[in-house]
């Protein structure tokens, strides 16, 4: 009986925990139920990928209105495999949120806070599970305005001036989205994802259609911090709370690249892209992202900024798959969505820890502390090496996707990029690595630091086992993505 | 013993990680840290030598583990040359294990903990690499292998520790995965496998156009064979205490690295696809010239442990030089060097390291008359320079001939010179220094009279490696059995 309403169920869920929590007294009641939320969300994720993994369809009409009148939720591997990567992440930060939030926030916003850490969810999963795209533009503003809120309760004053920043940014990208979709509904009358999908290619020559798409790409390019929209990130990462920057990191760039696969490759298909100059503007933009972002990465002094950056030009890889507009390379954006998912969520963990303890991210101030916090040392190097794509790690998976997706077009420039890439991180990495540990520690301002609490330990290397577990292991990882591949390009098969 | 071949590979390969988390735990007991290390190196050796027993009586033990990505699995399958390579890394472990009690205590070394448990995880992953029985898991075991050797090489902390691990990193990351991954890849989406198979996995599906291209790839992509110009974190790596300089960098760590070109040599492109498509025709002169540059610089330095790293570099070359060459006798001779040249070199630098903590000396001008002082340890100095020459009657004599040999059934005339000059050269930049030793007084108003011969478990170990160095001339048996059957095929 549950198992039918299961789609909407994980969308609901923390929509109605959301106005629970923000009546609840301030102190760890709301931490509680958001974590049991989060918990509940996430078993409902993996029995939704259980259930479309064999390659099936669910969809779900909302109030029991048929599609395309009535909003329909339609699952498919793809955005299953999203869902999962949003609630396993909230699922693992909650918990580590406890101390962390009450030392960074203070406790009269502390049921606030929460209350839109579960808007925030909310809208991150309406986005991946609805198959309708006006339904999807309000989920994004749901998602976008309780990140705006969460961003700025950071607890330097910069956070105020980030939080503004990516408002306007995420405004207009918003507001391009709003355009473009307007513009096709105008010119087929509909709203439903499928229906527009049926509609669109008698349409593909029409200037209309054509200003539509351009319009959502580039709204949906600034969500998601494609170079050169990405100004709002760095300041977004480095100054919001530490569990915000976790969870942002690790699921808010992921759906917006879920978004741009879907419209791409379900709404206006592959024979659209194909015919649009779409995919060079990507590669070339992800190619350049990637460079410039890894140098800049390098010259960060505080390690959240260095991290940011790095997320910048991780995007760049995910968007290059896009850009192959290939099996492969649909397969390798998937395969890193969830891998990257992991790393950098494991990496801004270990980062928080660092900063529940001394209170700063500065790469000078960190220094030395790899002795007195060796389990959150090693978590930071583990993270690095998937980062940089050791193998044994998830991040040489995606590597491998990646480059094999490039091999096949015979597009060499983009392999040596992605491999560049690579040589950049292990540099930024190592900036990290031997800041922490090779310099001396500042003896008398940390004379008393030791290992970050099991609390935030445990979530940290949860993410880091899951990093090396889904380096060895892709029955998960490519198996879906595999299966959502051949549905969002059926042509290719 | 009756234990299953596929239980001995498991506790070969996962005793010294065992060992690794034991050697944490027992941080403050230095005794029963050492003791465990002691322990599980001698199970490894007793393994190794059982699984050698196996192999050479024409079994092939597997372990077949898990599926990465489709097609591809982590597994192992011990062939000959694997055999040869754990053989010695697994037994030389043990007695660098011994010689490195002796050399940390008597040189006080900080953060010894840190020391053995890195070096146990570097010797699991140099064994899984020997193992290994595709490109993939070699890949793997290839990475973990220079990820877990960094903390050894920066051990000190000092700027200039950091500075040389930066260098270590940089070339034998940027090297993997710039060049060696794709080399993988491309073989990976050319052949559709990654299997080692004997006689190559290439024939018939890579153009031979571009067999060169990826066979470069795949030379200077492993760069812990120091083929130049990548051979500049070797040299760099000896900032490293003198035990991890003796057995990883002149065994497990680069022969790690030659022992992957042989099998790429060998198991992913096959010795006749190397000759007919003249894949090796120009990379040649890459390994001959750092046969000779490696020991021209080698004559310029005067610390005693960057004379052994150039000469490392120049031997390494040997071996790469055989492979490229791929006729039978060169691969069979580049196969035994692996192992002639591991006990020669260990050997040099167990003596180099017993200088340093007896006479605290590092520079060879330093050295006069030292070897009066330290006879035992400038006697195994001279019989593993005269053995690292190619004199007999010294093992490393046999690999020189059958390397020589190849290049004459190539009929690659040159190459035979380079050999031979590189031989004198050897001379003369290794006799100088035991002359020295034995033959010139100290300088003025130095008195060498306080400086004894190193603690006995430097001198024991010192004292097995150069007694192999002449059994190894007598009885090479064993290491040219598996290098032909390597080479040949079942």
């Amino acid at each position: 009986m549950i198992e039918a309403h299961l789609s909407l169920l994980l969308v609901v869920l923390p929509l109605l925990a959301a106005p629970v929590i923000a009546i609840l007294p301030n102190g760890r009641l709301p931490w509680a139920v958001s974590t049991l939320v989060s918990f509940a969300v996430f078993a409902m994720a993996c029995l939704q990928l259980i259930n479309v993994s064999t390659g099936n369809v669910i969809s779900y009409e909302l109030g029991g209105w048929a599609p395309p009148w009535g909003i329909e939720y339609r699952i498919d591997a793809a955005n299953a495999l999203v869902a999962l990567i949003v609630a396993a992440i909230a699922a693992v930060t909650l918990p580590y949120a406890l101390y962390s939030v009450e030392k960074e926030i203070p406790q009269k916003q502390l049921s606030l806070f929460y209350s839109a850490f579960m808007l925030c969810l909310t809208g991150l999963l309406g986005i991946t599970q609805t198959g309708d795209i006006f339904n999807l533009f309000v989920f994004l503003e749901i998602s976008s305005l309780s990140t705006y809120a969460l961003i700025s309760l950071g607890s330097k004053r910069q956070a105020l001036t980030a939080a503004y920043q990516y408002l306007i940014m995420g405004t207009i990208g918003a507001t391009f989205f709003l355009i473009g979709v307007g513009l096709l509904y105008a010119m087929t009358g509909t709203l439903n994802m499928l229906d527009l999908a049926e509609r669109l290619p008698a349409l593909t020559e029409h200037r209309t259609v054509q200003t539509g798409f351009a319009f959502i790409m580039v709204g949906f390019a600034l969500k998601l911090a494609l170079f050169p929209l990405h100004l709002w990130l760095p300041n977004a990462y480095t100054y919001a709370p530490s569990v915000i920057t976790v969870f942002l990191a690790a699921t808010a760039t992921k759906v917006a690249v879920y978004v741009m696969l879907r419209v791409m490759f379900s709404v206006f298909g592959f024979s659209f892209i194909e015919g649009s100059p779409t995919d060079e503007i990507f590669l070339l933009l992800c190619v350049a992202g990637i460079l410039l972002m890894s140098f800049y990465a390098i010259y960060q002094q505080d390690s959240k900024r260095l991290l940011a950056y790095s997320s910048v030009a991780q995007i760049g890889y995910m968007m290059l798959g896009l850009g192959f507009g290939s099996v492969l390379g649909v397969t390798a954006t998937l395969v890193h969505l969830f891998n990257h998912a992991l790393m950098k969520g494991a990496l801004f963990m270990a980062i928080g820890a660092i900063i529940y303890r001394i209170g700063s991210s500065n790469i000078d101030t960190m220094a030395g502390l790899g002795k007195r916090m060796p389990w959150t040392f090693a978590a930071i190097i583990i993270g690095g090496l998937s980062l940089i794509g050791v193998p044994g790690t998830a991040g040489f998976i995606s590597k491998w996707y990646l480059v094999l997706a490039a091999m096949e077009q015979q597009n060499w420039l983009i392999i040596g990029v992605i491999l560049i890439g690579s040589l950049l991180a292990v540099i930024y990495v190592w900036k990290l690595i031997e800041a922490l540990y090779f310099k001396p520690a500042n003896e008398t301002a940390h004379a008393n630091v030791n290992e970050a609490p099991l609390m935030l330990l445990i979530p940290t290397w949860i993410l880091v086992i899951a990093n090396i577990y889904f380096g060895l292991n892709t029955e998960l990882t490519v198996g879906t993505a595999e299966q959502a591949v051949k549905l969002l390009l059926p042509s290719a098969y | 013993m009756s234990m299953s071949s596929q239980t001995m590979i498991i506790l070969t390969l996962v005793l010294p990680l065992v060992a690794a988390v034991l050697i944490v735990l027992a941080d403050k007991k230095p005794n029963l840290r050492e003791a465990i290390t002691l322990i599980t190196a001698s199970c490894v050796a007793v393994l190794v030598f059982n699984l050698f027993l196996r192999v050479n009586a024409g079994e092939t033990p597997t372990l077949d583990l898990f599926e990465v990505i489709p097609g591809i699995r982590v597994n192992f399958s011990i062939e000959p040359l694997g055999m040869l390579f754990a053989l010695v890394a697994g037994t030389l472990w043990l007695v660098t294990s011994i010689y490195a009690i002796g050399y940390m205590r008597g040189h006080q070394e900080k953060n010894q903990t840190r020391f053995y448990a890195a070096f146990a995880i570097a010797i699991s992953s140099a064994l899984a690499a020997a193992f290994s029985a595709n490109m993939f898991t070699l890949f793997l075991c290839y990475e973990i292998l220079t990820i877990s050797t960094y903390p050894l090489v920066t051990h000190s902390g000092s700027a200039e520790a950091r500075r040389s691990g930066r260098i270590y990193l940089g070339i034998l990351l940027g090297t993997s995965i710039g060049f060696q991954l794709l080399a993988i890849l491309i073989t990976w989406s050319v052949a559709g496998t990654l299997d080692f198979k004997h006689g190559g996995i290439l024939e018939g599906k890579l153009d031979p156009a571009y067999a060169g291209m990826l066979y470069a790839l795949f030379i200077f992509g492993i760069g812990k064979a120091a083929v130049m110009p990548f051979h500049k974190w070797l040299p760099a790596a000896m900032v490293a205490p003198t035990p991890v300089s003796a057995l990883l960098h002149a065994v497990a760590v680069v022969k790690a690295g030659v022992f992957t070109i042989l099998k790429v040599t060998l198991y992913i492109f096959g010795s006749d696809f190397i000759t007919s498509s003249g894949a090796s025709d120009w990379l040649i002169w890459f390994a001959a010239t750092t046969v000779l540059l490696g020991s021209f610089i080698a004559m310029t330095k005067d610390n005693l442990k960057a004379r052994l790293a150039y000469s490392t570099v120049s031997q390494l070359s040997y071996i790469v030089l055989g492979a490229l060459i791929a006729t039978e006798m060169s691969l069979i001779g580049a196969s035994m060097h692996i192992a002639m040249h591991a006990f020669a070199k260990i050997t040099l630098f167990f003596a180099a390291g017993a200088i340093l903590v007896a006479a605290h000396k590092t520079d060879i001008s330093q050295m006069h008359g030292l070897g009066r002082r330290m006879p035992l340890t400038f006697v195994a100095f001279t019989i593993a320079s005269l053995s690292i020459i190619g004199l007999p009657p010294f093992g490393g004599m046999w690999s020189k001939w059958y390397l020589a040999l190849g290049t004459v059934d190539a009929e690659q005339w040159l190459l035979l010179g380079v050999f031979m000059i590189s031989s004198l050269l050897n001379i003369a930049y290794l006799l100088p220094i035991a002359v020295r030793g034995f033959f010139s007084k100290p300088a003025q108003g130095e008195s060498l009279n306080d400086i004894h011969e190193a603690s006995s478990p430097i001198l024991l170990a010192m004292g097995f490696t150069t007694l192999m160095c002449v059994v190894l001339f007598f009885y090479p048996d064993p290491f040219y059995d598996l290098a032909s059957l390597a080479v040949k095929g079942n």
